[in-house]
């Protein structure tokens, strides 16, 4: 009868669950935890015509790192395997014998350690265009890796925490003598096109 | 009289529901908060290399991406590696309009932040990848990163 007053009804909320649930279901199935992780690199400007011709560097400053289209490598005219490299490279970045096949070292004045014996290294990485990207990651990997541990060594030494802790908690100026002494030189050579696509 | 009711038999009652939609609507948020939508379809196979000295990107906003691996559909693109950008197959002559076009987007500020990520099949050749960073140095787009995953068994 119209004339009766209508009982306020509840909503059901049964169906809420099901309502999420697909809500839910959608999220799950479109969702993606994967962050964007990487081997961070800076490139080299581009080539100025006008640029004046860099200074030649010293052979024994210049640690060669080759690449060919057989994947294979030859690190300073000796064949090596992916998992030698970076022992090979700490040790010419390091040079602690004072070889004379290794680079020189000049005296530097640094933040922290005061004058400072610096190694003059570079390394120079030259690929074929045949050569697999994996391995050019993994080279790459390598060198930063030889880098990153010898920071760590001198930091642990100096600061007593590793190179790894001053840049987690953003110690600029710290981070910065580190770097002074062992700048990251990777250089790359154009490549050369011998072992065809 | 006995303090623990033993002989008194128990009424299998039922779990009440009712806090179902709750934990469903917390789960839900959850997932909503964390999803990261996929920019673009895949058209390459991709299987970036494992590393371990790796860097996160910290703002996903200032990244511009450029896959590079060989195309899903090989009947009709072939097996020879191709570039992708944003959804379609790209030319390398393509990728310094698209570092531009990703420039102009943003505020002027924050240009030099700008990250190219480069999301490379391991089993690409370099041939094409140093053509793209070739093409990267023309514009200046000298921030780069090499995407790639994890490996766990460091040593």
């Amino acid at each position: 009868m119209p004339s009766k007053r209508r009982e306020l009804q509840e909503i059901n909320a049964g169906s809420m669950a099901d309502i999420a649930f697909l809500l839910l279901v959608f999220f799950l199935v479109t969702t993606t935890m994967d962050s964007d992780w990487g081997l961070a690199r800076r490139l080299p400007p581009p080539l100025d015509i006008n640029q004046p011709e860099p200074p030649p560097i010293k052979d024994r400053n210049v640690f060669v790192v080759l690449a060919n289209a057989n994947d294979q490598l030859l690190v300073e005219g000796e064949i090596l395997e992916i998992n030698q490299l970076k022992e090979k490279a700490k040790e010419f970045i390091d040079n602690p014998n004072d070889i004379a096949d290794l680079p020189e070292k000049k005296i530097t004045k640094v933040k922290f350690f005061g004058n400072y014996p610096v190694s003059k290294q570079v390394i120079s990485l030259q690929n074929d265009n045949g050569t697999s990207y994996d391995l050019y990651i993994q080279v790459q990997n390598e060198l930063a890796a030889a880098y990153s541990e010898l920071r760590n060594k001198l930091a642990a030494e100096k600061f007593g925490v590793s190179y790894d802790y001053l840049v987690e908690s953003n110690d600029k100026p710290k981070i910065k003598a580190i770097r002074a002494i062992y700048p990251q030189r990777i250089s790359e050579a154009e490549p050369k096109n011998v072992g065809g696509q | 009289m006995s303090k623990f009711n033993k002989g008194k038999k128990r009424e299998g009652g039922s779990i009440s529901t009712a806090s179902l939609p709750d934990i469903v609507f917390m789960l839900l948020f959850f997932f909503m908060v964390t999803t990261v939508m996929r920019e673009v379809d895949l058209k390459v196979k991709l299987e970036t290399p494992e590393a371990t000295q790796i860097e996160k990107i910290e703002n996903k906003s200032l990244v511009s991406y450029i896959y590079i691996g060989e195309p899903y559909d090989s009947k009709k693109y072939g097996t020879s590696s191709r570039i992708q950008l944003n959804d379609q197959f790209a030319k390398v002559l393509d990728v310094g309009p698209y570092v531009e076009q990703k420039r102009s987007e943003v505020n002027e500020v924050l240009i030099p932040k700008l990250i190219t990520s480069m999301k490379v099949d391991e089993k690409t050749k370099m041939g094409i990848v140093t053509e793209v960073k070739q093409e990267l140095r023309k514009v200046q787009a000298l921030k780069i990163n090499y995407a790639t995953r994890e490996r766990l068994n460091s040593n």
